[in-house]
């Protein structure tokens, strides 16, 4: 059994998906952020079979999680102070994402315009649907 | 500063005001000549659009305004790449406002948040045609007194047909508003319209035969099947003949009801019924300067 060692400050992103930390590593840009973190992959689960963690050792005003949401809102995020559990943050949708995911309408004036964000505003949140800000597709109708 | 992007972006009593004015201007024209006086409209058409952008000229001469701009993409900067941002950067410093009409959804939104200037989306691709629903509200609320209390039957594209999309959302706003929706299966209305209308408990049907319904509607908007929206030839020829309007259907029709059409017409309205007093498409398109000299004065707040 592999060991990583506690976190003074920061956040415990646990339950993550296995197989699923690294992109979750990436949308939350913690590879331009200056502090420790641990991918664990493939770690037993008595709920999951197995899960990935994340534990990201960094002042936590730094990160914003809200992304989570978005991606996978079972994730359980423990935030670390002094070394302990203060809180379990919920993961809820945000309300826009933005450079996340991209509009694959190909009549999308993201296709053609330069440097233009892709943006997506949550438009109905009991059925978690997202729209493109400029051209109002649905997100996943392109799949 | 204001934007017009969609028909919903002014609530319904913003669009009364914009509706009092252009019933104002129609019995009143001589009052709006000068109106615009020194000032300028730039037409920014990607695509060719004849029928709305002479109409936006049309609407800003009639307010003694002048035009500049571009009727296609290949006689602007776009054709040497230049962004729909930068572009409306320029644009800002030669007019007092904008219609841009653009093949890719949501250009002129990207324009209104770069302009110094009032945008008008004079239509983006499949997506939004605003100028086209207020036009559309006008002629109904102009030739039947109001916009509450009657049934009207779409027919023809109900699938890529923005204009019917637009209009339905716009119409939803209203009071008693019954929706027929007529057409081929292959050119149904899309799901996430009649989920919206189930959602508000606003009644609806589909039907595939015109003549069925044609009793009961108070409204018949017809489409064109537009070949551009096709991915093949094959099926356009298939589908564009299926639904005409013709002299027998409209025997069948309440003594004042009305059509529409957002026009151009290819085959599916006979030009027989050109002469019965209840085709009002040619009548839309005079409702269409009115509605755009009304926009325009009320977006550089001349109003």
């Amino acid at each position: 059994m592999l060991n990583v060692g506690k976190i003074e400050e920061g956040f415990v992103l646990d339950h993550i998906k296995a197989g699923k930390s690294l992109s979750i590593y990436h949308h939350l840009q913690l590879d331009k952020l200056d502090c420790t973190v641990a991918i664990i992959k493939n770690a037993k689960s008595k709920k999951m079979g197995a899960k990935d963690i994340l534990k990201v050792e960094c002042d936590i005003d730094k990160l914003n999680l809200d992304i989570l949401g978005f991606i996978d809102h079972n994730i359980t995020v423990n935030v670390i102070k002094d070394g302990k559990i203060v809180a379990k943050k919920d993961l809820v949708l945000p309300k826009e994402i933005k450079n996340v995911i991209k509009c694959k309408n190909p009549r999308c004036i993201t296709s053609i315009e330069q440097e233009l964000p892709h943006i997506f505003v949550l438009t109905d949140s009991q059925k978690e649907i997202y729209r493109c800000k400029y051209c109002e597709e649905k997100y996943g109708e392109w799949e | 500063m204001r934007h017009l992007m969609s028909p919903l972006d002014f609530t319904v009593e913003e669009l009364d005001r914009l509706f009092d004015l252009a019933g104002d201007i129609e019995r009143n024209p001589e009052k709006y000549a000068n109106k615009c006086e020194r000032k300028k409209l730039a037409t920014c058409f990607y695509e060719p659009s004849t029928r709305t952008r002479l109409s936006f000229e049309a609407a800003m001469y009639n307010l003694g305004g002048h035009v500049i701009g571009f009727s296609d993409a290949g006689s602007s900067s776009a054709s040497k790449g230049e962004s729909v941002s930068d572009t409306i950067r320029m644009i800002s410093c030669y007019a007092d406002i904008c219609a841009m009409r653009h093949p890719k959804e949501g250009a002129p939104m990207v324009a209104s948040t770069k302009s110094r200037i009032p945008v008008i989306n004079a239509g983006d691709g499949g997506h939004q045609h605003p100028t086209q629903t207020l036009t559309d509200l006008l002629t109904i609320r102009s030739l039947k007194g109001q916009l509450n209390n009657f049934t009207i039957g779409l027919c023809g594209d109900l699938k890529f047909g923005r204009t019917v999309h637009s209009l339905i959302h716009a119409l939803v706003r209203y009071d008693n508003i019954q929706f027929i929706f007529i057409s081929p299966d292959e050119l149904r209305i899309p799901d996430y319209v009649t989920d919206m209308l189930q959602e508000k408990g606003i009644p609806y049907k589909e039907v595939i035969r015109l003549e069925d319904v044609m009793g009961e509607l108070d409204l018949l908007y017809m489409t064109r099947v537009q070949r551009e929206r096709f991915f093949n030839e094959e099926d356009y020829v298939r589908l564009k003949d299926f639904y005409i309007l013709n002299k027998e259907k409209m025997e069948l029709a309440k003594p004042d009801m009305l059509v529409l059409h957002p026009l151009p017409r290819v085959n599916e309205i006979s030009v027989e019924v050109d002469e019965d007093e209840r085709a009002v498409y040619f009548k839309q398109v005079q409702y269409g300067v009115y509605v755009r000299m009304a926009l325009i004065l009320t977006l550089l707040e001349l109003a």
